[in-house]
């Protein structure tokens, strides 16, 4: 095999051989938490290689014909790079975490089968070169991420399953709709070579795209298509962190950008005049998402009302269309990533450890589990903006990007945006640090009994990566650095 | 040809053998049932590779008996031989005793060689007594196979079968009459020159045929029926059974008479098929047992089916592959074959553990019998036409096919039924999923048998996987019908 068909292979098989084996290794934790550890670095090690590559310009494709019209092409582009690269660093992450929380509960074989699904089709999502292919890893993440959602059993895990399938489904019939529609009078489209819609009318064209991001916008969490996402809080922590950062919203917003960019392209959606309308339901979301989430008093769901937010950012930036605006949505894809997933990790320790879920029993809480605060208070003031942290970078391109394309109301939403972020996120550090403690926190030698490492380190990790992406921006490997990189080469072909 | 004759006649003979063995009759399924999937894979192959049967005993056509098998035989041969080896094998659960003889483990294997003996005459003969002779064979054991779960039920489904029958024979009658032949392509050539008494006895087979197959609106005795029986025999009557008749009508219109077909005709089945997809799923919906749940799902799987009417070769000017309604009926065929088995199968196993058919008490069965709750998973994914199955790849095809021909109507009603299969199987997934304790269960007859309902749930999945190979097999020997569409076929040819 030549390493062009390799490492997109390799890469599905990181995540594959895991899954697999967490479920034929049932009961033999160690086993299965080592298999699940090296193949999370094997595939880190995998992703160095390809970006190595393709920073140098070359392009790794794998193709198996199915029926035909229908060949499944696994590509690996700048774009496809920076998706797969945020999946496999924070996997690592979240793998190490998830270990440690769920050491000594039931059924982790079953966990991490369907965990290392999620993986299988974010890789491949992230990889797709085609629409169908695209839908392919799209659905199959719709199934493999529902177990995880229904984990624990309860009757609100259930409730929140039924939900997340309910729009996630209903969304796929839309986003098929949409591809079998265009697929019918353009041929298979494959991505950056784009589809060829001279057999539309302007009308078919906009109401496919309609049906296209209608059907995305439903996993992305675009209002009004995002009750499932604050309901589907009643899974563990570990899930919560990865359905934030990296898997369904993100394959949400991703698809967003590869059909704005690599399927219509960006001539097409601006003569459509479809950019703006989109921009516009973006900055609603923005908004709606920052005002419900400063109504939440249960830490999780504030943070789950702050993903609707943020996540919106980048199907913003796709949708101005300018390079800068293009370069900001994409940086905070990983941006976003980082920050949330901190957020998420240390929301879990604090309900694990110190049985905190409300925003009012912060109080204190810093000076008990500072590593654990840090982390937490680096992530929401980079969702907030401040610099030097990863988010304020992202808000910085949008900015620009938005008066370049001419839509300079977009900055106002930013800036309101950034205000209602701060709104809801001070009280929490505020509290955390500045406030004396209740009474209601668990004692110093309670805490130092539950106080295990692969809980608390890989938060700190990611809070560090968040700062490290902000402060090394200017670097060629940044995210910013990449996305750079992916705009020059969509806007300089 | 030998080889054809030996798919017919080899089931016979284990018949024979079956009923000389006495108590150690069941032993026969473990030769039988790689004997008879080895030879459907030879004929595969050898179809494949272009060879295809001739007339049986040396006479040409009409003296001789035509056996015949294009490449929609063999892939229904090679996925019945798979449903009906497994599903034999399954049966050693409930019909294996050799230690003893019962009555119904003494009939139960003679009925079952019956009826794949009878099964696959039906899918190599090309005359329409055969036809009736087999179909007839396949009827009487199937409602004696029915009549091992409930007497009322058989009963009713040995009247609708007889009736059908009637309407058959007449119809045959009536066609000879005018045409004076029964061999399918020799009526092809000459039903041109009396289009009203053959179109009376098209329409009279057609009657026959839709009862017996429980086309909508002639489906009533299938649910109590299928519902009632033991598992492995549901699976063979909901698998199997319905799909014979259905290939007859096929064989029917579109190769003996492709010319005699007009607009109404073609809608008339597409709203049938519409119908059931909706009627059969909304009645799914409602159900409170599971086995009855899965035979109505049967209901409305089968009106996909009845698509390929109007579907087929649905434009072929627009895009090159449009034509795929022959290769999608093909897929759904065979998809719906091995994951309705499965789901079957699975039901019947769980079903015996809880002791009891209800959907609420399938509470934690995820936890406690987890392969086949996987394999209950995999084969329902199928059903719902979710990648990466068998049953995607169908839906896929169809929806090509019915938006490029400009048939937006069927394409809804395909992705209604998607969501509405989503609908009625994640409910019992759900209850598996439900709940934290592990309930106690009766033990099952073998801890194996687990397996064959997983290993059709695989099956499923890998005919999406590998699609190519099982669509190019399946276009092989397409009448014309196939693939300008019936409507557009030249009369006579």
């Amino acid at each position: 095999m030549s390493p062009s068909v390799l490492i997109p292979v390799l890469l599905i098989l990181a995540a594959l051989i895991p899954a697999l084996a967490s479920a034929v290794l049932p009961g033999r934790a160690i086993w299965r938490n080592g298999v699940n550890i090296a193949f999370a670095v094997f595939k880190l090690g995998v992703v160095a290689f390809a970006l190595a590559g393709v920073a140098a310009g070359t392009e790794y494709e794998w193709r198996v014909a199915f029926v035909p019209g229908l060949d499944m092409i696994l590509r690996l582009d700048a774009l496809a790079l920076l998706f797969i690269t945020l999946s496999a660093v924070l996997w690592l992450a979240t793998t190490v975490y998830a270990i440690a929380y769920l050491s000594g509960t039931k059924h982790q074989a079953r966990f991490f089968l369907f965990f290392n699904l999620c993986v299988v089709s974010v890789s491949g999502i992230a990889m797709s070169g085609s629409l169908i292919t695209f839908f392919i890893f799209y659905e199959l993440l719709t199934l493999a991420t529902w177990p995880l959602v229904v984990h624990t059993g309860t009757a609100k895990a259930m409730a929140a399953g039924r939900t997340y399938l309910a729009y996630t489904l209903a969304g796929s019939a839309a986003l098929l709709a949409g591809i079998v529609w265009l697929e019918s009078g353009a041929g298979p489209v494959e991505f950056v070579a784009g589809a060829d819609l001279s057999g539309f009318n302007t009308l078919d064209q906009s109401l496919i795209f309609v049906l296209l991001i209608g059907g995305l916008g439903a996993k992305a969490a675009l209002i009004p298509l995002h009750a499932w996402l604050p309901a589907a809080m009643a899974a563990p922590a570990p899930v919560s962190a990865l359905l934030h950062a990296v898997a369904v919203v993100k394959a949400g917003a991703f698809g967003v950008v590869r059909v704005i960019y690599d399927v219509y392209g960006i001539e097409a959606v601006a003569m459509l005049g479809l950019g703006i309308p989109l921009a516009i339901l973006a900055s609603v979301t923005i908004v709606y998402g920052s005002l419900q989430a400063l109504r939440q008093s249960d830490i999780k769901k504030r943070l789950a009302y702050s993903t609707v937010s943020q996540i919106s950012y980048i199907v913003l930036g796709a949708s101005l269309a300018g390079p800068f605006a293009v370069i900001g949505g994409l940086v905070h894809l990983v941006h976003q990533g980082l920050m949330k997933i901190t957020l998420f990790f240390g929301a879990g320790i604090l309900a694990e450890r110190a049985g905190i879920s409300q925003v009012d029993q912060m109080d204190g809480i810093g000076r008990r589990m500072p590593i654990t605060m840090t982390a937490f208070t680096i992530a929401a003031l980079g969702m907030i903006g401040a610099p030097p942290v990863a988010g304020f970078v992202s808000k910085w391109y949008l900015a620009i990007g938005a008066y370049q394309s001419g839509a300079s109301w977009v900055i106002a939403v930013l800036a309101a945006s950034s205000l209602l972020n701060a709104a809801y996120f001070l009280p929490l550090i505020y509290r955390a640090w500045l406030k004396p403690s209740g009474g209601g926190l668990p004692s110093p030698e309670a805490l130092a009994a539950t106080r295990t490492w692969m809980l608390i380190l890989p938060g700190a990790f990611t809070a560090a990566a968040a700062l490290g992406a902000g402060l090394f921006a200017g670097f060629e490997l940044s995210p910013l650095g990449w996305a750079t990189l992916i705009a020059e080469r969509t806007y300089l072909p | 040809m030998t080889l054809l004759f030996a798919l017919v006649a080899l089931p016979l003979v284990f018949m024979l053998a079956s009923l000389a063995a006495g108590r150690r009759a069941p032993r026969l399924i473990w030769l039988c049932a790689p004997l008879m999937t080895g030879l459907s894979a030879w004929l595969a192959i050898s179809v494949f590779e272009g060879g295809r049967g001739g007339p049986l005993g040396g006479w040409p056509v009409p003296l001789g008996i035509a056996l015949e098998a294009d490449g929609l035989s063999a892939a229904l041969l090679l996925a019945s031989a798979i449903t009906a080896g497994i599903t034999g094998l399954y049966a050693l659960g409930a019909y294996g005793r050799t230690d003893r003889e019962t009555t119904r483990s003494y009939t139960f294997w003679p009925l079952f060689y019956g009826l794949w003996a009878a099964l696959n005459a039906v899918l190599v003969s090309r005359d329409l007594f055969n036809l009736y002779v087999a179909i007839e064979l396949l009827s009487l054991t199937a409602v004696a196979l029915a009549a091992f779960g409930s007497r009322r039920a058989a009963m009713r489904y040995l009247m609708i079968a007889l009736a059908g029958s009637l309407a058959y024979l007449l119809g045959v009658v009536l066609i000879f009459a005018s045409v004076g032949t029964l061999d399918i392509t020799l009526i092809g050539e000459r039903a041109g020159e009396a289009r009203i008494p053959v179109l009376t006895g098209a329409a009279l087979i057609s009657a026959g045929l839709i009862a017996k197959t429980a086309l909508f609106p002639l489906h009533g005795w299938l649910p109590p029926a299928h519902g009632a029986a033991p598992p492995a025999i549901s699976a063979l009557l909901s698998a199997l059974v319905v799909k014979a008749s259905f290939v007859i009508l096929l064989r029917v219109w579109f190769e003996a008479l492709p010319g005699l077909s007009d607009p109404a005709v073609t809608l008339l089945f597409g709203v049938m098929g519409a119908a059931a997809v909706l009627y059969g799923s909304v009645l799914a919906l409602r159900q409170q047992g599971l086995k009855v749940l899965i035979a109505y799902s049967t209901v409305a799987q089968l009106g996909y089916l009845l698509l390929v009417f109007p579907l087929a070769g649905g434009g072929e000017a627009a895009t090159p592959w449009a034509a795929g309604a022959w290769g999608a009926m093909g897929f759904h065929a065979s998809a719906h074959m091995l994951a309705k088995a499965g789901l079957f199968l699975a039901a019947g196993l769980m079903i015996h553990a809880v002791g009891d058919g209800r959907i609420d008490r399938l509470e934690g069965l995820a936890r406690a019998m987890p392969v086949t709750a996987l394999a209950f998973a995999l084969c329902a994914v199928s059903l719902m036409g979710l990648p990466p199955s068998g049953g995607f790849i169908a839906k896929y095809l169809m929806l090509i096919a019915a938006l490029a021909s400009g048939q937006w109507p069927y394409a809804a009603v395909i992705l209604a039924g998607g969501l509405l299969a989503a609908a009625y199987l994640f409910r019992p997934l759900a209850r598996m999923f439900a709940g934290a304790g592990t309930p106690e269960l009766a033990r099952a007859p073998h801890r194996l048998l687990a397996l064959a309902p997983l290993a059709l749930g695989l099956a499923a999945m890998a005919l999406g996987l590998f699609s190519a190979v099982p669509y190019d097999l399946m276009v092989i020997g397409l009448p014309e019908a196939g693939q300008a569409g019936l409507e557009d076929a030249d009369p006579g040819s």
